[in-house]
């Protein structure tokens, strides 16, 4: 069967079934490591750079990358015990691997900043700068037990499944980080 | 080389990926459709990556060239 190829400007308007979709990015952001953390901002700063409209939807563990740096999260026993043994905040995080209790935390800065690397926090100034949506679930921030105000000013109201599909739905990439 | 025709000259040194797209986007909003902004960087990144943002962002690619330890490059806004 022969292919058929099409001009760039077609395959990204529409999809195999017809369905038009935009120049956008849906991110699904589960894990608050740092380096996880660190490849997410990258993507979202470099798409929106690129010209495309961004959406990080925020769960789990990732909910600690929006959490504003130095608050405590949980109300119940169990709540807090996880807000303490999790801190939360951009500069709070460590590497998935190799953290050590917070040594590899503190190697990595180090050599990040030798090499001239933008930190976390500057990536996540100049992903707000360049309008990335962020958007925190409400199901894991009820079991977290994470208060909306505890976020960052620049995140929207926590959603659910359905904004999350509805933004992933027209979107022509979509990542799970 | 362009420096008299170039509207911004953007020093891009020392900064790693994804800052120099990061910074080139931001200037390019800030010329008129047919100008150009030279830039010169160090990551070595920039020779595939800004090739790949002209593409994706339809700007053109006018020269990238490599010298000494840097890299030269000029792009013209196109829309």
């Amino acid at each position: 069967m022969a292919t058929v190829e099409f001009p760039m400007e077609n395959t990204m308007t529409v999809q195999s079934n017809g369905k038009a979709t935009k120049n956008k990015l849906s991110m699904v952001v589960f894990s608050g490591d740092m380096d996880k953390i660190m490849a997410a901002l990258i993507i979202a700063t470099g798409a929106a750079a690129s010209g495309m409209e961004v959406t990080m939807f925020f769960t789990f563990w990732g909910l600690k990358m929006i959490q504003k740096p130095g608050t405590m999260t949980g109300k119940g026993l169990f709540g807090r015990m996880l807000g303490v043994m999790n801190r939360g905040g951009l500069d709070a995080i460590g590497p998935s691997r190799l953290n050590m209790g917070g040594m590899g935390r503190w190697m990595f800065k180090l050599m990040m900043k030798q090499k001239g690397v933008a930190t976390l926090p500057e990536l996540y100034d100049m992903a707000v700068e360049l309008g990335v949506k962020m958007l925190p679930c409400q199901m894991s921030m009820d079991v977290m037990e994470i208060d909306p105000m505890l976020f960052r000013d620049n995140v929207e109201p926590p959603v659910g499944v359905a904004a999350f599909l509805e933004e992933a739905t027209e979107s022509k990439m979509t990542l799970f980080i | 080389m362009s420096s008299q025709t170039a509207t911004i000259v953007l020093d891009l040194k020392g900064l790693l990926c994804p800052m120099p797209i990061v910074k080139m986007a931001k200037a390019i909003k800030e010329v008129e459709i047919g100008d150009t902004i030279e830039a010169y960087a160090t990551d070595p990144g920039v020779m595939a990556d800004m090739p790949a943002w002209c593409r994706t962002t339809g700007n053109e690619l006018v020269t990238l060239e490599k010298l000494d330890k840097q890299f030269h490059f000029v792009v013209r806004r196109l829309k």
